[in-house]
């Protein structure tokens, strides 16, 4: 990224105040509030059970905090569940793969496409050629997606039958087929070997240099944290205990306290 | 996949595949079978099963919703049918079948219901509610019998356009044209964003809602879809293969016998429900007649039937074990397997198939 960007971080997208959640007597997060800015990748990192899932699962309605608001493009997000909050422009992808195991990869990528796709059933049923438009158009747009993430020649294989590190890819196609504004991704680069990961950092960027998306990305890699996020937020217990650019949050005393770690070099 | 898009979606295979079966179901049968016992005691019937097995293979095989009580939206189209034709003067035959469906649709809705809250074997129980509460209030009320006090009441004459279909080949035609045309409307479905949908939810209902899909509609939706098509096969069983209604045909036993239709002929393929249901109605017919061909009588006919039912039971769980995913995949081995020899590529992005 050495030419300027495309698309100049902007305002703030995705602001998340106070939020906390409990299950029963267990606080996953406690008061925790940041803001993700339009077209920035922001990390979110932390110890294991930090609470860095349970905070994307807020965001995305799954999960309903007992406390806080969270406020989509300005707007505050109050009765949410995830097929509310995916109409509003945000996608995901988990922690631990959630593919449709038995439909095939274009299939996957196409089911990405529903809100972009109006026909009911019936017209559907009777293939009205309204249906049959929106079904050509949306699976050029599915084919084009498979190919940018070079996964053409699987692409009418059943997912479940296909290795981890495809399977991870197949995901993000899937969430960059909404073409939603900000995309969660959840330990996108979790079990890869370095080659995977490298070609995983490579989408993410090229994804959000050529289409402006948010990326909120939770991630372990330290080094790939730190290579292409703009922003990383750092949980510990439920808190954030850290919040900036990465330089700066690598140098701060109680992110390395907490979860860094004491230098060895 | 795209390349040989010829009409309105279908590729050439598509076509030749849907001509080749009309012209066999409406012309080379039609022609060639004269026997009444071949159109009133196996066609048909296993026309209407089949068409019933499609309703639960939408709702268990494609939307993932472990439902029972198929033959419960059977009866209720059956019994819609009959009180349409008998209570609405100038009711056309056609008209009335659909009206049954969507009757059945309704019932389907409103039994679907419980699939928002459970799943799995839970939901199977809940909805066997549709079962016994439809059945129930057919043989409680007196009104949707027409007060016969009989319990076996005779179906009107099919009449389309002043025609009567009285005669099995006629009312074998009627059949294939409603269950072929019901038929394409499931493909075109399953095949479009409406299947893809019920399939997010049936393999993982978190990321399909995660992408927009309003799990509430999309499983009502399959419930509709899945009770419409059981209640025009209802309807269509009462009167061209029993010629009579009464609510103790469509009892649990049918229900069963429509899911294991569609276990073994295969979850979430079409292709599967009418194979299956060939395979649940034939078998009983074919072991029977083995059984009197080989052993001449030299075994008592009881021990025979009920020797039909072991054999029947023991192939069922032979089956699910080395062909879980159905007849339907068998038959698409095959293929695969000749497809192969002739031209390894085709056979390669030929991976899945409807």
């Amino acid at each position: 990224m050495v030419e300027a960007r495309r698309f100049p971080i902007g305002e703030p997208i995705l602001e998340v105040k106070n939020i906390s959640l409990r299950f029963g007597g267990v606080r996953a997060i406690t008061d925790t509030s940041f803001n993700v800015f339009r077209h920035e990748i922001r990390a979110i990192i932390g110890p294991n059970g930090a609470g860095k899932s349970s905070l994307l699962n807020c965001i995305n309605g799954i999960y309903k905090p007992q406390e806080g608001t969270i406020a989509l493009n300005g707007e505050v997000l109050d009765k949410i569940s995830p097929n509310i909050v995916a109409r509003k422009g945000l996608s995901r992808t988990f922690q631990n793969l959630a593919l449709f195991k038995r439909m095939s990869v274009l299939d996957n990528i196409l089911v990405g496409r529903k809100l972009h796709m109006s026909a009911n059933f019936l017209s559907v049923a009777l293939r009205l050629p309204e249906a049959v438009r929106e079904e050509r158009e949306n699976r050029a747009k599915c084919e084009e997606i498979v190919e940018f993430l070079e996964i053409s020649h699987i692409r009418d294989t059943p997912v479940g039958r296909l290795p981890y590190g495809l399977q991870k890819k197949v995901e993000l196609g899937r969430a960059l087929a909404t073409e939603a504004d900000i995309l969660l991704l959840d330990e996108p680069m979790a079990g890869m070997n370095v080659e995977e990961k490298r070609d995983m950092c490579r989408f993410i960027l090229k994804v959000n240099d050529e289409f402006g998306t948010t990326m909120v990305l939770i991630e372990h890699d330290m080094g790939v944290v730190m290579d292409i996020s703009d922003n990383v937020v750092v949980l510990d217990y439920g808190k954030v205990i850290g919040d900036g650019p990465p330089d700066e949050v690598r140098a701060d005393r109680a992110v390395i306290d907490a979860y860094l770690g004491v230098a060895h070099d | 996949m795209n390349t040989n898009v010829v009409f309105m979606g279908y590729t050439r295979s598509d076509l030749t595949n849907l001509v080749v079966v009309l012209a066999l179901a409406l012309l080379v049968i039609p022609l060639t079978v004269e026997s009444d016992y071949w159109y009133a005691s196996i066609l048909i019937p296993w026309l209407c099963l089949a068409l019933a097995a499609v309703g639960q293979q939408i709702v268990m095989g494609y939307a993932g919703q472990l439902a029972l009580g198929a033959a419960g939206f059977m009866a209720a189209g059956a019994f819609a049918c009959f009180n349409l034709i008998l209570r609405v003067p100038y009711m056309p035959f056609p008209v009335a079948l659909a009206l049954s469906g969507l009757i059945a649709a309704a019932f389907g809705v409103l039994f679907g219901l419980p699939s928002l809250r459970v799943r799995g074997i839970y939901l199977m129980v809940a909805t066997l509610a549709s079962q016994f509460f439809i059945v129930w209030m057919i043989d409680k009320f007196g009104w949707f019998k027409n007060y016969d006090t009989s319990g076996i009441i005779t179906a009107q004459d099919i009449v389309i356009f002043g025609k009567t279909f009285t005669t099995p080949l006629e009312m074998y035609l009627v059949v294939v044209v409603v269950v072929a045309v019901l038929t394409i409307f499931a493909v075109n479905m399953t095949r479009g964003s409406t299947g893809r949908s019920w399939m997010a939810v049936r393999d993982m209902d978190i990321a399909a809602e995660s992408m927009g899909i309003s799990l509430l509609r999309t499983k009502l939706q399959a419930f509709a879809i899945s009770a419409f098509f059981c209640g025009v096969a209802g309807a269509l069983f009462a009167f061209t293969y029993l010629k009579s209604l009464e609510p103790v045909a469509f009892d649990i036993k049918l229900s069963f016998k429509i899911l294991f239709m569609v276990i073994l002929g295969g979850l979430g393929t079409i292709s599967g429900a009418f194979i299956g249901a060939a395979f649940i109605l034939l078998f009983p017919v074919v072991l029977n007649s083995l059984g009197n061909n080989v052993f001449h009588g030299a075994i008592d006919a009881t021990i025979i039937s009920a020797a039909e039912q072991v054999v029947f039971g023991v192939l069922i769980i032979v089956f699910m074990i080395y062909e879980p995913l159905g007849m339907a995949k068998l038959w698409e081995n095959v293929k695969q397997r000749f497809n192969f020899k002739r031209a390894p590529t085709a056979a390669l992005s030929k991976t899945q198939a409807t």
